[in-house]
């Protein structure tokens, strides 16, 4: 079994990034990532996953989310209505506790890969609710009065949108990678991974125009890599050939099938009021 | 030997704990990152960085400490010309010293190097550097020694030296505004309005029990949407001209208000707002948005809070053509009663005392308009402005 996460043949992971995953694994702490949206974190768990032959688990955090709901629940109301019924199985309380996602990473045979996705979508105390739990890789079920406790430790990664500021002694705790925006080279080895034989002048085109329109001042939503990867689908599927992507006629200043790269409409207006301002200039 | 850095980061305010200074050890000790320095680095980097914000800073300490040479500090170094000067003739030849004769002379040369200087402070990222981590000496074109001449240090350096740590790139993630303002935290705080909506989640107690009460003594659960934050906030400061003095107290409020709101979006503008406002205040010359377009934006959910002197004169708020930056069509009145109209719950903060309100005309003229409710910026101002913005 692979032991160090190097990449794979589908997604390219910067040396930075390897290097704090490897810390990550080699420590069991839990490593948290943050970046732009669309650059690939949720996929990243996915990746070492896969790269380190480990099953994955995982835990999608909603606002709704609490941290005892990756431990484990209590469903009082079924037990409740199960007495009423006179129904034997309410003798056991072990019968209502339902296992989360933490503790089916813990009870694994093989450490599994744990995905804590956007961690920050949840209350502002829920990291700290995790503290000991990711900690030690244990925790107590008062219910039950057992130890739970994690037989390999699970590699934890976690994600965050930045949406809040997580607490210092849950930070304290974790590796910390920051994915950056790839630039241009880093991009076009990513678009070759997932297309691959793609020709070089469409693909230097293609980055052309999109590193073009992210560059564009008051976008609201910049298109980002999974947003390219669709978008040069699309010119593939509809045989969009890298002349027409190059003609830099001003009344095509809006790319062809942009509706992949601008997700708002603001936006598709914003380049529209570009482009007329652009042929009006020209035209004068 | 790597206590030093330790040291150092937390000299530059960097929040590394001891735990996570021996995670770096522990690390090492079973060698997660091989003997390369680049490895080295981004283990260092993940282990004691938590934040993006930080992560210049660290690359400036880290960039000190191992090299010890440069100095990465945000002023441009200045280079002595008398010391170019005589370091240039000492390794010239009498022929290389004609040829710079021909070409126009000492002054002309250093005029040419400034330029060379001001071009390349503009072409890479930020300026502070030394110059010569650029990896060419901007001397070499004409023909000094490039030994003697280099400015920063040694060319082998170059390519090094313009590692990972040096490009900061995360130079603008660098947020520098002080969070030492709990007093302003604490008033904000009362912003967060408890809205009852989203998801079904709490147990109604008191519903339940009259509830099953009713079912004859069968259960019948009730739930209660849970509270949670969901406060938006459009800010709108006010910068330059008579706001001078209070572009600090401006500024904590903005720092503190940050981290509070689901939503918090702040443009700038300057005395009143016109037709178009500010999204960076350093950049207004460049960047601006049309204000219709903000009212467009953002939907009246919104809570839109004013922060301004509001000293001005009349003409500024009720004449078109009066603006002191531009000419504006519409009336700054007439703005601003847009914005007021679109955003029922709206408050403008007021950093002067509240005792010299009346002295000042135009303070008297926006307080009308906005139905007054424009409070002074003190902590019991603020409390009792977000208590109108809550209602």
């Amino acid at each position: 079994m692979a032991t160090r996460f190097e990449g794979t043949d589908s997604y390219i992971a910067t040396e930075d990034l390897r290097v704090a995953v490897n810390a990550a694994v080699a420590l069991e702490r839990p490593l948290l990532v943050k970046g732009e949206p669309g650059t690939g974190k949720t996929i990243l768990a996915h990746e070492i996953a896969k790269a380190l032959q480990k099953d994955l688990i995982t835990w999608h955090i909603k606002s709704t989310t609490k941290a005892q709901q990756g431990l484990y629940e209590y469903d009082a109301v079924t037990r409740l209505r199960d007495g009423q019924l006179g129904d034997p199985k309410v003798a056991d309380i072990a019968n209502y506790i339902i296992r989360g996602k933490l503790w089916e990473a813990f009870t694994a045979d093989t450490a599994p890969v744990l995905l804590i996705d956007e961690i920050d979508k949840a209350d502002i105390e829920f990291p700290n609710d995790l503290l000991l739990e990711l900690d030690r890789m244990e925790f107590y079920v008062y219910e039950t009065r057992e130890t739970v406790r994690a037989k390999q430790r699970p590699v934890v990664v976690i994600t965050s949108n930045n949406e809040k500021e997580l607490p210092d002694a849950f930070l304290r705790r974790c590796f910390f990678h920051y994915i950056r925006f790839p630039d241009r080279e880093t991009m076009a080895r990513i678009v070759e991974v997932h297309y691959p034989g793609l020709q070089k002048a469409l693909l230097r085109d293609a980055l052309t125009v999109f590193y073009e329109v992210r560059d564009v001042p008051g976008l609201k939503k910049k298109p980002s890599t999974s947003e390219l990867l669709d978008w040069i689908k699309l010119l593939l599927v509809e045989d969009v050939s890298a002349e027409t992507l190059r003609q830099r006629d001003p009344a095509k200043l809006i790319p062809p099938l942009y509706g992949a790269l601008l997700k708002n409409e603001q936006d598709v207006q914003l380049f529209e009021r570009l482009a007329f301002l652009h042929r009006r200039e020209s035209r004068s | 030997m790597l206590e030093g850095f330790l040291l150092e980061l937390r000299d530059a305010k960097l929040p590394v704990s001891l735990k996570e200074f021996l995670t770096l050890m522990e690390a090492m000790k079973r060698d997660v990152a091989s003997y390369r320095v680049d490895d080295f680095y981004y283990l260092a980097r993940a282990t004691l960085v938590k934040d993006e914000k930080h992560l210049d800073k660290f690359d400036r300490v880290f960039g000190h400490y191992f090299k010890g040479i440069e100095n990465l500090a945000d002023a441009p170094v200045p280079i002595p010309e008398e010391w170019l000067k005589r370091l240039g003739e000492k390794l010239l030849t009498e022929e290389e010293k004609r040829q710079i004769e021909a070409m126009g002379g000492w002054e002309k040369l250093m005029e040419t190097l400034k330029e060379r200087l001001a071009e390349q402070k503009e072409r890479h990222q930020g300026g502070s550097k030394w110059i010569g981590t650029e990896g060419t000496s901007p001397y070499g074109a004409y023909g000094y020694n490039p030994e003697g001449v280099r400015i920063g240090q040694e060319e082998s350096r170059h390519r090094r030296a313009a590692k990972v740590w040096d490009k900061r790139e995360f130079r603008n993630l660098d947020d520098r505004v002080e969070l030492g303002t709990r007093n302003i935290k604490l008033a904000l705080r009362r912003l967060r309005q408890f809205a009852r909506e989203g998801a079904a989640m709490e147990l109604d107690l008191d519903d339940t029990i009259r509830s099953t009460a009713k079912n004859a003594g069968w259960l019948d659960l009730k739930l209660l949407p849970e509270r949670h934050n969901a406060v938006k906030v459009l800010l709108l400061l006010d910068i330059g001209g008579s706001m001078d003095g209070h572009i600090r107290t401006c500024a904590e409020l903005f720092s503190a208000a940050s981290s509070e709101f689901k939503h918090l979006e702040s443009y700038y503008f300057h005395n009143c707002p016109y037709e178009a406002l500010w999204p960076d205040a350093q950049r207004r010359r460049t960047e601006q948005v049309a204000t219709a377009e903000i009212l467009r934006t953002y939907d009246q959910s919104y809570r839109l809070i004013f922060v301004g002197d509001a000293s001005m004169s009349p003409y500024e708020l009720n004449e078109p053509g009066a603006s002191v930056e531009h000419f504006n069509a519409e009336a700054g009145e007439v703005w601003l009663k847009r914005l007021v109209g679109a955003y029922p719950k709206a408050v403008w903060l007021n950093p002067v005392p509240e005792r010299y309100w009346d002295g000042t005309m135009s303070i008297g003229m926006i307080k009308r308009i906005m139905d007054d409710r424009m409070f002074p910026l003190t902590l019991e101002g603020l409390d009792r402005a977000m208590r109108k913005l809550t209602r």
